[in-house]
């Protein structure tokens, strides 16, 4: 700090440095410089392709070629008739809904779990949030062993250890479930998967809101004699509400923007039964190489996430009044 | 609450604790195990999955950094790694010290609106992305990750550290002010040291997000030697319906740990960026 200041009074300043010094101390303007970069950077990798996307989806552009011809909604009609769209758009929507609710429950038991004090706890802690901290490809790959058709270790332990699996018995004649070769199975995996992941996250982020609720309210419940689970639900899960709605909105939007569990798990199959919007859009539009599909079936994306951020922005105007 | 110490809660928790750390870590004990065993006996169907039937190995451990690009990946990640870091860096600060200092009211709403772009998911936008990283000639090189990485951390990074500067005491830098620097000085001298919690953060949370991604690094890079580590391994480590199961658990559990740990030890901070600053993780 001295030594600007010794700097200052030592030279005398010209016109040009003076000039930058004004600027330099205008917060306006550092203001506009320091987030003009990052401005333009959104706009030209975030908001230029989302524009390019919907440009797309009315052309007939390809990969092989790439002018623009104006289609109109030729692309929305030809999805719409294909019959792997129906499964794609439902999946969508079953998958994210039903491991959210997968999500909810257990990420509020382990929430109340963490906020425990127990022995080895930072430990504990490491493991339950390994799903949410690996790569989701790579910690999908150990769901691809679970689930491998001949030598998978929850057959094992079906088969060997309760005796449910193989000729003669509850789930038999075969040796193997083929978790991932049976419509049901193959969607109730990749549902699984996801509630594996997302859980930890939404766990974190609702634990942070039970350690910030007030001592004194807790000490009031006491004083009242109210028990755990009485404190639990008519004090706690009231006030964590708006934690517990901005995790679920996460979780929501990680899991229906994901392709990459299906991808690993199923490539969508068997047959359809597991396609979701992403992974199709990522076989029209990249090994299909009709780019103009591919981002046509992406955009059907767009509206749920467009009502989560309205929720969002909602829940963030109001913290702001609070 | 006093009743938590009795044995029946006890019982309780612990037996809640087991359930979810199987539920959450069975698929990595799995792949630890599996790494080492022999093929003879992870191959036959009613051998113990769990238990070394036949001495362990470390031949597929071998296979894999010696016959496998794995390496390659992995210095594919770390190199994309540290540019995303710099760039996110070079972007979120200056952004995040604008939004939460020099910017008035409009300046808190941009900072949401920017959040909000946070919420964007790559599926929405990989095909024209990939039509523009084809049209730079950037096909098959990692510069098209290092491109394109930071439109998904550069919004949570800037609202992670704007947080950061907000709860440092405007006073601070007035005081800078006052004794004759400008407002860069003051930020660079006295912002930017107190910050450094919230600028580590921003480092742990871009770095682990540039090895999770994985539908950028599956469509802008299909040559194996350019490939980062999340597709890498899934895609190149299976010849063609053959899986390497060995190697291929013992690659995804190698990055598995590490990151799983450092993300342990940051993991309150990213908490308080998820909840838009409304906790204190």
């Amino acid at each position: 700090m001295a030594s600007v200041e010794s700097q200052r009074i030592a030279g005398v300043p010209g016109t040009q440095t003076r000039q930058l010094a004004s600027w330099l101390d205008n917060s306006r303007i550092v203001g506009i410089a320091f987030l003009l970069p990052a401005v333009l950077y959104i706009v030209l990798l975030v908001g230029l392709p989302f524009i390019v996307a919907i440009l797309f989806s009315v052309t007939d552009v390809t990969v092989g070629d790439t002018s623009l011809d104006f289609v109109g909604l030729k692309n929305f009609e030809a999805i719409l008739s294909m019959e792997a769209f129906q499964y794609a758009l439902a999946n969508s929507f079953k998958f994210t809904i039903i491991s959210q609710i997968g999500v909810i429950i257990l990420a509020n038991i382990l929430s109340i779990i963490l906020t425990q004090d127990f022995r080895g706890k930072w430990f504990v802690r490491f493991l339950l949030i390994l799903p949410w901290a690996t790569p989701i490809s790579l910690g999908t790959i150990g769901w691809l062993w679970f689930f491998d058709s001949a030598f998978s270790p929850i057959d094992w332990i079906l088969r060997e250890v309760f005796g449910l699996l193989g000729p003669g018995t509850l789930l038999g004649p075969a040796k193997n479930i083929v978790w991932l070769g049976k419509p049901h199975l193959a969607q109730f995996a990749v549902i699984m998967v996801q509630i594996w992941r997302m859980t930890p996250l939404a766990a974190v982020i609702l634990m942070a809101g039970l350690t910030s609720i007030p001592q004194d309210i807790l000490d009031q419940a006491e004083v009242d004699g109210s028990r755990f689970f009485r404190t639990l639900f008519r004090v706690k899960l009231p006030l964590i509400l708006p934690i517990m709605i901005i995790a679920v909105l996460f979780s929501t939007i990680f899991t229906f923007g994901d392709m990459t569990v299906v991808f690993i798990l199923t490539r969508g199959g068997p047959v359809y039964y597991t396609q979701i919007l992403p992974t199709w859009s990522f076989f029209v539009g990249i090994q299909g190489g009709s780019l103009a599909q591919g981002a046509a079936i992406a955009l059907f994306l767009f509206p749920l996430l467009l009502a989560v951020a309205i929720i969002m922005l909602r829940m963030a105007r109001r913290m702001e009044v609070n | 609450m006093k009743d938590v110490h009795s044995i029946r809660p006890r019982a309780a928790l612990w037996t809640a604790i087991v359930f979810f750390v199987t539920f959450a870590a069975s698929p990595f004990l799995c792949m630890i195990l599996t790494t080492f065993k022999d093929s003879a006996d992870l191959y036959r169907k009613a051998n113990n999955p769990f238990f070394y039937n036949t001495p362990p190995t470390l031949e597929h451990l071998e296979l894999l950094f010696n016959n496998t690009p794995y390496l390659r990946f992995i210095s594919n990640s770390l190199i994309v790694g540290v540019a995303v870091v710099l760039i996110t860096l070079l972007l979120a600060i200056p952004a995040a010290y604008a939004l939460a200092r020099l910017t008035g009211r409009w300046g808190e709403r941009a900072g949401i609106l920017i959040f909000l772009v946070y919420l964007v998911p790559p599926t929405l936008l990989f095909i024209p992305l990939f039509r523009m990283v084809v049209w730079l000639g950037l096909r098959n090189n990692l510069l098209a990750l290092v491109l394109t990485y930071p439109t998904i951390s550069v919004p949570f990074c800037t609202w992670l550290l704007m947080g950061f500067f907000k709860a440092i005491p405007r006073e601070l830098e007035e005081a800078a002010l006052v004794d004759g620097q400008h407002r860069i000085g003051a930020f660079l001298r006295v912002i930017m040291p107190l910050s450094l919690p919230g600028i580590i953060s921003v480092i742990v949370f871009t770095f682990t997000l540039t090895l999770h991604e994985f539908i950028y690094a599956m469509t802008f890079i299909s040559n194996s030697d350019q490939r980062t580590i999340s597709v890498g391994v899934p895609t190149e480590l299976v010849r063609g319906d053959v899986f390497y199961w060995q190697s291929l658990l013992a690659a995804a559990v190698i990055v598995a740990i590490p990151v799983g740990l450092v993300y342990n030890l940051f993991l309150n901070r990213l908490v308080q960026g998820f909840t838009m600053g409304a906790v204190k993780g």
